[in-house]
């Protein structure tokens, strides 16, 4: 088991760079999440570090060991492809065996090893089966079960549950995280879906165009984005542009929001602010006076979408649409076409600089 | 109803008719082959006397050992060059390869009948001249172009993240190549290996260029035979070649089928 870091690693295909000066500093032992929309270099960033490819320039290192030279059967890594990539010639316990066998492990080793693998992916009993008999999901354990027997310094996910669907995927998210902190390896887990990264992950890593945008705990990138991109890539955000005043901004009709966390500005520079849909408070414009503390903004219900548990409404406001999303708890339901004032806390807004 | 039954009578007709045609010449022939009379004279007598003398025959049975010995070893050759050649082709990007893989079809599209004329010539030019060793270099550069097309059609189903997941397992080239990637090409392997045979073994007219007279294969020395005044022998050991070819199209069909199973 060891920690990775990618150093100032970049990469070019002709003339795409695929990867530009990327650092990242992945703990021993954390379960990691690359996150990015299809092109962003998370794909390319993972299979340098699986030594698949090596990079232009930059350190690559898996347990303080510079590896960015090494080929991926030396690097000692396991890994889950997409679409498993079991082999089709052999059986689930062969396949789970070959990382032992090309090793030369003993028969009896191998054995005992691929079985307390398949139990611990609760296969135990399909061994004997050929990877076409199998569903998806056990697929996928076996894709795990093998990549893990060998004890490999770090455990790499190429979007592992992206050809499940969704029941079956958020029992595997479980699985695999129950399974992770068995064994306490290090898992790096490429996707490009949010709630995944958000749930099972102790740290995201956010990509976009090769290089990388934000990283942090999930809470943290949600609660603190620190660009326009994060705040609306992971998660939704209603972004509000203007001039900043230093501890908020500005809008163009004169209106001051106040934020509270965020990046520091000199004053007069463009910036927006960001804040979550369900951190805003809607209600009935009785048309009294605002109150002191808090931003408010006045506008129009233009649609509201009911979705059981909490509905979300569309709000126009000088030419933008806000997002709000509440609770359904059974009253304050608001009509389309009603006035409405939005509250929220300057602790909910993020200032960000602008893009 | 009623004409539907007829087409599907007419259907079925035309069925036996094409096989008629297809087969009765080769079912006389064999039939023959055990008749009496040298002369396809009626009615039959059962016998196997032109089975008996073909083993007499020495120049018959010599020729057959050549050709049998040529288009196993042919085989062995084409199947180990062109796998490899295949695989070599699939992986690497070289400067040239597009070259290289366009050249591949011509040889099969030429006329034998060039090809051999060719062959004559820079054998002769090389000092190899004629003889076995020469029907063998023939016959290897003839059924190289089939098994690389046989066995390039099934590497395009292999899945390259195979060899992927092999090597992140820690897999070396060669465990990679033995143990992943040759057991899914094997049935294109096996259906390369029985064209290579059937094309060195059915082959006369490279053959027929490159032969001399005490060293020849099986279908030149039956044209020479027939030549100098037919014997059924020649229906004989013809019966034999049927039989031993359509064993050998027969297992072909079950491995192209095999090919198209996943």
């Amino acid at each position: 088991m060891a920690g990775v870091q990618v150093s100032n690693v970049s990469r070019s295909f002709g003339a795409h760079k695929a990867l530009d000066d990327v650092s990242i500093d992945f703990a021993d032992g954390g379960f990691y999440a690359l996150l990015g929309p299809s092109g962003s270099g998370k794909t390319t960033l993972l299979r340098q570090i699986a030594g698949f490819d090596f990079p232009d320039s930059g350190r690559i290192a898996i347990g303080g060991e510079g590896v960015e030279r090494v080929p991926v059967e030396k690097r000692r890594i396991g890994m889950v492809f997409q679409n498993y990539a079991l082999f089709p010639n052999m059986s689930v316990a062969d396949n789970v065996a070959f990382g032992l066998s090309v090793r030369g492990e003993a028969k009896a080793v191998i054995a005992s090893e691929v079985q307390r693998a398949l139990d611990l992916v609760q296969l135990g009993k399909l061994g004997g089966r050929r990877p076409h008999q199998l569903s998806g999901g056990q697929r996928q354990r076996v894709a795990l079960a093998r990549a893990i027997v060998t004890k490999p310094r770090v455990l790499l996910l190429d979007e592992p549950l992206g050809a499940l669907d969704k029941a079956l995927r958020v029992d595997m998210q479980i699985e695999l995280k129950r399974i992770q902190r068995e064994i306490g390896i290090t898992t790096i887990f490429v996707t490009h879906d949010q709630e995944e990264a958000l749930t099972m992950s102790d740290r995201i890593g956010i990509l976009r165009d090769g290089r990388l945008v934000q990283e942090g705990p999930p809470e943290e990138i949600y609660d603190r984005p620190k660009s326009e991109f994060a705040a609306t890539f992971l998660g939704d955000a209603n972004i509000l542009r203007g001039d900043t005043t230093g501890t908020g901004i500005r809008l163009a009709d004169g209106t001051a929001i106040a934020a509270e966390a965020g990046a520091t500005l000199a004053a007069g520079a463009k910036a927006s602010c960001a804040v979550r849909p369900e951190r805003i408070r809607i209600a009935a414009d009785a048309g009294s006076p605002d109150q002191a503390n808090g931003n408010v903004l006045r506008g129009q219900v233009s649609k509201r979408i009911f979705a059981g548990n909490n509905s979300t409404y569309f709000v126009e406001r000088d030419g933008q649409t806000l997002k709000v999303i509440v609770q359904n708890t059974g009253i304050d339901r608001l009509a389309e076409g009603q006035q409405v004032v939005l509250r929220w806390s300057p602790e909910s807004t993020v200032l960000i600089a602008a893009s | 109803m009623a004409t539907t039954r007829i087409l599907e009578w007419i259907g079925r007709l035309y069925i036996w008719l094409l096989l008629a045609f297809l087969y009765l010449p080769i079912i006389i022939m064999a039939l023959m082959s055990f008749n009496v009379s040298p002369f396809y004279q009626l009615p039959f007598e059962w016998t196997t006397e032109w089975y008996a003398s073909l083993w007499q025959n020495d120049q018959l049975i010599s020729a057959t050992w050549n050709s049998l010995e040529i288009a196993i070893i042919t085989t062995i050759i084409s199947v180990v060059l062109g796998s490899a050649a295949s695989l070599a082709l699939y992986r690497y990007d070289f400067p040239g390869k597009k070259f290289l893989q366009a050249l591949l079809f011509p040889p099969i599209a030429i006329p034998w009948l060039i090809t051999g004329t060719a062959m004559l010539i820079f054998f002769f030019g090389v000092g190899i001249g004629r003889g076995l060793f020469a029907i063998l270099l023939g016959h290897v550069a003839l059924a190289l172009p089939y098994v690389i097309v046989v066995v390039s059609a099934r590497l395009q189903t292999f899945a390259p993240e195979l060899e992927e997941a092999a090597r992140s397992l820690g897999a070396n080239q060669w465990q990679v190549t033995w143990r992943v990637t040759l057991p899914w090409i094997m049935p294109g392997v096996i259906a390369g290996g029985l064209f290579a045979f059937a094309v060195s073994f059915d082959q006369f007219v490279v053959s027929y260029f490159l032969s001399t007279p005490g060293q020849t294969t099986l279908p030149v020395e039956i044209y020479a035979a027939i030549r100098k005044g037919f014997t059924p022998e020649i229906n004989a050991v013809s019966t034999i070649i049927i039989v031993v070819s359509m064993a050998l199209m027969l297992l072909t069909a079950r491995f192209f089928k095999f090919g198209g199973e996943k």
